[in-house]
């Protein structure tokens, strides 16, 4: 053999390799899902998804964890988006560019990378402890607002740096304001990078079990909660919680509740996408 | 300032040189005196870049600023709405007047002031909105929200810049799905909307095409009856085209501002005449 060939050979088993590698993950997930879709989704019926936790498996249902996910949701959305919002804009048109802003901002950006059982231990200390907030709903939004902001600013600066500077001097050119060329014409051309950002970060919120399960979420929560005080619990926690119960009947009530996180975080990031793919198309500059 | 013309042979070119560099449209006294700069000098950083320039521009007329890349006529153009405020570097002293009064007093709101100067740009920069959202910024942007004032302002604005007739039946449309002429005369409709006093004009026809450059010129042409219009340009026929008055700038100076005529025919300056010609290093 001589050397053309070899290279040729390597060239082909490292395209083999590559596409074996490729495929391994979307593999194992594909086989993950069935699995669990043919274990699960029988379960999945009216009465699962109305009915409080019980000792029982048949009667146990996935209500509580479910509108818990939705509260949190919800909450969660209403703290991080807008105070990521301002904290991009703030980075990206008003701090000065010296050596404290570079530091903030690399900051920001290693944030993204910090485990998230971290911010749990500090949504312990400072809603739960400090802020006296308890193992309340409001204290688990507050804690993965901190997780998922780092995600939101960064996503929304770069959405916020596509804008063409063109744009902006037209603005100024008119008379508009800082805030008033903010407002017309920087956020309206990002709103597009911006959502996809927000949805992915909150598709992640919905999905950690670790910080919430540190700031004191139940697993068991006999109850629907009522306002942003009340105990809760997350799908997450709910499908742990089963997982580990001896009992056969609570492992099909795990994958049905791991169908419904899926198809929630499967949704999500298909509006994101959506979103990502429409504003690509609709804005050109 | 600059070295004078070498061949003052006959006593009309020597009669010229004692008249100072700043001058004024003698054919023309009874325009006031719209935009004025007094030993203007700016800086960026440790850059000079205009240096000690006076000039007065009267109302109702075009102006051409001329001169090599990077000689400062765009940084000269923006001291007039004070765009440049916005570079980090960038400060200046002397004194920049419109209507008698500084406007880098400070007393003066930029906001104001662009209100009254509008400005046109070298790419044409329409928002990616509707035509009609376009030409109504500047109206919403000061809060005036009456319909029927809105509707006659853009077909006013469409009008004067001479795109109505184009895009009456599209207003809804977006505007990048206009030609780059079309998005240029939006822009100046967009300008005019707000009726400024002042238009100043970067290069505004070098991305076009031919025929739409001379529509702006035309348009330039109608619009100088009641604007005050001040233009960069590197096309030496444009500036003839179009301006009553031509300003030639080398390195941050003014050289030269005379009528447009005297300048292309009989320039003053050799550095004027090495350029003009197209003979520059
Ligand atoms: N934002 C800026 N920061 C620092 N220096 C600048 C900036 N803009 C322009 N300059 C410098 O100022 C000088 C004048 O630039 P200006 O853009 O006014 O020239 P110009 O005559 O308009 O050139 P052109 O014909 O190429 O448009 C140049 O030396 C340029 O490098
Ligand atoms: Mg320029």
């Amino acid at each position: 053999m001589n050397n053309a060939d070899k290279n040729q050979l390597k060239d082909g088993l490292f395209k083999y390799f590559g596409i074996f590698a490729s495929l391994i993950g979307l593999i194992l997930l594909s086989i993950f899902i069935a699995s669990i879709i043919s274990d699960g989704l029988r379960r999945i019926d009216w009465q699962f998804l109305t009915s409080l936790p019980s000792r029982k498996s048949e009667k146990a249902g996935i209500l509580t964890a479910w509108t818990g996910s939705l509260w949190i949701f919800a909450l969660t959305a209403l703290i991080s988006i807008p105070l990521s919002i301002a904290a991009a804009i703030y980075l990206e048109e008003y701090s000065k560019k010296n050596r404290f802003s570079k530091l903030l901002e690399i900051n920001i950006t290693n944030l993204a990378g910090v485990p998230s059982v971290i911010y749990g231990i500090l949504g312990l200390e400072i809603f739960v402890r400090t802020w006296k907030l308890g193992g309340s709903l409001l204290a688990g939004a507050f804690t993965l607002s901190l997780l998922i902001m780092p995600i939101i600013i960064v996503a929304t600066r770069e959405a916020i740096t596509a804008v063409p500077s063109s744009i902006k001097e037209a603005s100024f050119g008119m008379g508009a304001t800082k805030w008033q060329t903010i407002w017309y014409q920087i956020l309206p051309s990002s709103a597009g990078g911006i959502a996809t950002g927000v949805i992915l970060a909150l598709s992640r919120a919905v999905g950690e079990a670790a910080p919430v399960i540190v700031i004191g979420a139940l697993a068991y929560v006999p109850f629907v909660a009522q306002s942003p005080m009340d105990e809760f619990t997350v799908l997450p926690i709910q499908i742990f919680n089963w997982v580990s119960r001896p009992d056969p009947g609570f492992i099909t009530n795990a994958a049905a509740g791991i169908i419904i996180l899926l198809a929630i975080t499967f949704l999500l990031n298909g509006i994101a996408v959506y979103l990502r793919y429409r504003w690509q198309r609709h804005v050109k500059w | 300032m600059g070295t004078s013309k070498g061949k003052s042979t006959n006593s009309e070119n020597i009669e010229k040189q004692k008249e100072s560099t700043i001058s004024f449209d003698f054919t023309d006294r009874t325009k006031g005196i719209k935009l004025e700069s007094k030993n203007a000098n700016v800086f960026y950083g440790d850059n000079h870049v205009i240096k000690d320039v006076n000039l007065q521009i009267r109302e109702k007329t075009v102006t051409a600023f001329i001169g090599p890349s990077g000689c400062g006529k765009s940084t000269f153009l923006r001291m007039f709405n004070r765009m440049n405020d916005y570079i980090e570097s960038f400060h200046m002293d002397g004194e920049i007047l419109i209507d008698e009064k500084d406007i880098y007093d400070g007393e003066v709101r930029v906001e104001d002031l662009r209100k009254n100067v509008g400005m046109v740009f070298q790419k044409p920069n329409p928002f990616p909105k509707s035509i009609y959202e376009n030409v109504i910024y500047g109206l919403k942007i000061q809060g005036i929200k009456d319909k029927k004032i809105l509707d006659q302002t853009v077909e006013e604005s469409l009008i004067s810049a001479a795109l109505w007739d184009e895009v009456k039946d599209q207003l809804n449309k977006s505007a990048l799905a206009l030609s780059g002429g079309q998005q240029q005369r939006l822009c100046i409709a967009r300008a005019l909307a707000v009726k400024p006093t002042v238009i100043l004009m970067d290069e505004p026809a070098s991305a076009l095409d031919p025929i739409a450059t001379s529509k702006i010129e035309e348009l330039i042409h109608v619009l100088k009856k009641e604007y005050t219009i001040v233009i960069v340009t590197h096309n030496m026929q444009q500036a003839g085209r179009v301006s009553d008055k031509t300003a030639f700038f080398h390195i941050g100076e003014l050289i030269e501002f005379e009528n447009t005529k005297d300048v292309f025919i009989n320039p003053r300056h050799e550095l004027t005449e090495r350029y003009i010609t197209g003979r520059f290093g």
